[in-house]
């Protein structure tokens, strides 16, 4: 596994303990392995090299803080600076109605399965979407438009057997516009920056249908190329924002730093999944964090904090503490998890357990592990789910079977239950830590990108819920 | 041999803009100074080949700078495509058929990585051959997926096997083994649909596809070759490694490499992964699609001619 850009830092800026102002000299080694990161994540060289540069003007002559490491002290300044780049200009789309974005790319980034998830988001903002199919090279491009726009229920116009791209799109618009709806994506075809012909394709195409947007759409994981391919699209059509694709992977995406900073092109969007809502607009903030390879700490605390109920964590944690953690209350834990999302998406957002949550199954296996679970305390009546003691064999054998799992599956959740009460009890002199979880999900999140709390967030501090489902 | 070679530097020069160009400042130049090595730099970091690489070339190419503060643009070539040479000896796989039996090979990768492109090309070159091959359209997810590869094999006149939108992707290269058995190809090219490999589930769905294969033959599929976009970064290393782990890949095909990325990754796979690459995607023609060979493909980089 990587070693992670704080520890690195960390290591490289040890020797500055003790000093008092952050220098050139005593920052080299630490430049140098910052660089290394940038590299490694794909950040075009020229860029990394600025962007070092502007690091170190940032730097030299701040005094070393006496709260935090200088190794610390130095992400700190680095995610700042990088979020605030990342985050320049607005993620907003036009407000205009009709709407009219035209969609380009290389091949492959995923141009077709944006426009859906485009258009099935703006649906819900209240546009009336309309697709347009100007693919007319790569085989069946169209069908794929056709079958995405039936499954989000949203009008498709194609035309086949006719080349002429720019006639389609005007052909498209016009229809559109007459069956009145005001928010029209034509989806090109993937195509190489360096493809003349295919590019004055879309120049003409744009200036036909004229649209208001014009979105980039590029493989989260593209290296060094994505200058180029950033820098002769907007040249050609001029751009008006960028989506990141396929950024449920873990790729670090250096590229959208890259793009960002040649361009100057906000980046708008990020496609996160297969599914058609897998889809959210663009946070610099996490963007940052992912390529320098620390995790997305805020995000998940957010995540927390909108989806755990206040008075049902006091309540539960009263209990608790009471030693009187029954079923129902693990049911209630259960959904409390599920609505953070799911099992893979929370590793994801904690440094360094992306990948291992990719590498050990652990994503659908211990999800799958906890609806077997759900499963058997619903089989349960309500006097039994309050109190496990009734739980005798025959019982116990009824339950297997109206759960559909084995009877020493049973057990072992009722073996796993009273483990976890007997926890809990123990904890009870001391423990006030399981109620305060809010509380110290606020503290995390106020201090904000503060490597101080996310050195000590190995795996879940302030998230007790997720140890319970090591099952 | 000459034309192949052509077409190959063709291909990765189509932007005219390889390596040598872009450097062709240094390659050139009578002599060098220090801020050659910057620029040189910056070309190989701008190929993709990864950090240790792109660090060891500069690191050689300063030491004979030090020894010889002669050195010419076309010494630091040499020396570029000697230490490309040297990461990548044995990276050239070959595909050994079976006989009696189909040869299967299985292409998997991500999204958008050009499966059913390659599926095609392969298909339409083993054709071009003399074999007789069948493709397997088992990418049953992605819309339309299965008519894009019905629509090329109706063009290149391949037999293909499709199963339905939504249907067990398994049961599909069952039946296309069946059927290739039965019809009596020599080769089957099993297309899958793209999957990242950090989904556990779907990567499951993968060892399916085996399982079932090799209820016809135990040594199915025979090759399983992983598709990587040749614009890709760092990540393709990740890509390889976990579908390598969970999945098990012979080698590699990298496409794409017609525009003015240089494919560099597979410097990077190869050097971490030991995976042989055994096909280079030049574009979307059907003769597009290149057997890899190390002595074509670092010269076409470092601009060496043909002709030396």
């Amino acid at each position: 596994m990587f070693e992670s850009l704080t520890d690195k830092l960390t290591n490289a800026m040890r020797h500055l303990r003790g000093t008092a102002k952050l220098s050139e000299e005593n920052m080299a080694e630490a430049l140098k392995e910052v660089r290394a990161a940038l590299l490694s994540a794909d950040v075009h060289f020229k860029v990394a090299r600025a962007f070092i540069e502007r690091v170190k003007e940032k730097c030299v002559g701040q005094d070393v803080l006496k709260t935090v490491t200088p190794g610390q002290q130095i992400i700190k300044i680095i995610n700042d600076e990088l979020t605030a780049l990342l985050g320049e200009g607005s993620t907003e789309l036009s407000k205009k109605k009709p709407l009219k974005i035209m969609m380009v790319g290389l091949q492959g980034g995923g141009k077709t399965t944006t426009s859906a998830k485009l258009a099935k988001a703006l649906k819900k903002d209240g546009y009336k979407p309309h697709l347009v199919a100007c693919d007319v090279y790569r085989p069946a491009a169209i069908d794929q438009l056709e079958t995405v726009a039936r499954q989000i229920d949203v009008p498709c116009f194609a035309k086949r057997g006719t080349p002429d791209v720019p006639a389609i799109g005007e052909e498209g618009l016009r229809v559109a516009t007459a069956s009145g709806d005001d928010l029209i994506i034509f989806d090109t075809a993937g195509r190489l920056q360096i493809d003349e012909q295919l590019i004055d394709e879309i120049k003409e195409l744009k200036r036909r249908v004229n649209p208001d947007e014009v979105l980039l759409v590029v493989d989260g994981a593209i290296g060094q190329e994505a200058v180029n391919v950033a820098k002769t699209f907007n040249e050609a059509v001029q751009l008006t924002g960028i989506v990141m694709t396929k950024l449920d992977g873990d790729a670090r995406g250096g590229a959208a730093l890259s793009m960002k900073e040649i361009t100057e092109v906000p980046i708008k969007f990020a496609g996160t999944g297969e599914k058609l809502d897998d889809f959210d607009v663009f946070h610099p903030d996490r963007m940052a964090s992912r390529i320098l390879g620390m995790g997305d700490v805020v995000s998940l605390v957010e995540k927390a904090q909108e989806s755990i109920d206040e008075k049902d964590a006091a309540n539960m944690a009263e209990r608790m503490m009471a030693g009187d953690f029954n079923f129902e209350d693990m049911l209630k834990q259960f959904s409390q998890i599920k609505k953070l999302g799911s099992m893979s998406s929370i590793m994801g957002m904690l440094p360094g357990m992306g990948k291992m949550a990719g590498n050990m199954g652990m994503d659908d296996k211990a999800e799958k592990q906890m609806k077997r679970s759900e499963a058997i305390i619903l089989s349960m009546t309500k006097v039994e789910r309050q109190k496990p003691q009734l739980l005798n064999s025959s019982r116990r054998t009824r339950i297997a079977r109206g759960s559909g799992t084995k009877l020493a599956e049973v057990n072992q959740l009722i073996k796993q239950h009273m483990q976890m009460k007997k926890m809990m009890k123990k904890m009870q002199g001391g423990g006030k830590k399981m109620g305060n979880m809010k509380k110290m999900m606020k503290q995390m999140k106020a201090s904000g990108m503060d490597p101080n709390q996310m050195g000590g967030m190995g795996g879940g501090a302030g998230m007790p819920n997720l140890d319970n489902l090591k099952f | 041999m000459l034309s192949i070679f052509k077409k190959f530097k063709d291909g990765l020069a189509k932007s005219a803009k390889s390596i040598a160009e872009k450097t062709g400042g240094i390659f050139g130049r009578k002599k060098l100074d220090a801020s050659t090595i910057e620029e040189l730099e910056e070309a190989l970091f701008a190929s993709d080949f990864g950090y240790e690489t792109t660090e060891e070339i500069v690191e050689e190419t300063q030491k004979a700078y030090k020894k010889d503060k002669d050195l010419r643009g076309k010494d630091v070539a040499a020396i570029g495509s000697s230490v490309l040479k040297r990461v990548l000896e044995g990276s050239e796989g070959r595909i050994q058929f079976v006989e009696g039996s189909p040869t299967v090979i299985c292409l998997i990768g991500v999204n958008g990585s050009g499966k059913t492109t390659t599926t095609a090309k392969l298909g339409y070159q083993y054709k071009q051959d003399g074999r007789n091959p069948m493709v397997a359209a088992c990418d049953t997810f992605r819309a339309a997926a299965i008519e894009q590869l019905k629509e090329w094999s109706s063009r290149l006149g391949l037999d293909i096997i499709a199963g339905q939108h939504g249907a067990d992707s398994a049961a599909v290269a069952f039946d296309a083994y069946q059927a290739a058995k039965a019809r009596g190809h020599d080769t089957l090219i099993i297309d899958t649909a793209g999957r990242l490999h950090t989904k556990s589930n779907l990567m499951d769905e993968l060892a399916k596809i085996r399982r079932v294969l090799q209820k016809h033959d135990e040594a199915a599929p025979h090759y399983s070759l992983l598709v990587v976009d040749g614009s890709l970064g760092s990540n393709s290393i990740e890509q390889a490694r976990v579908f390598n782990e969970k999945f098990g890949l012979d080698g590699l095909v990298v496409t794409k490499l017609d525009g003015t990325s240089r494919g560099g990754a597979l410097v990077g796979i190869y050097r971490e992964l030991k995976l042989p690459i055994f096909f280079l995607g030049f574009g979307e023609k059907p003769e597009d699609l290149q057997e890899y060979r190390v002595d074509n493909y670092v010269d076409a980089i470092f601009g060496a001619d043909e002709e030396e």
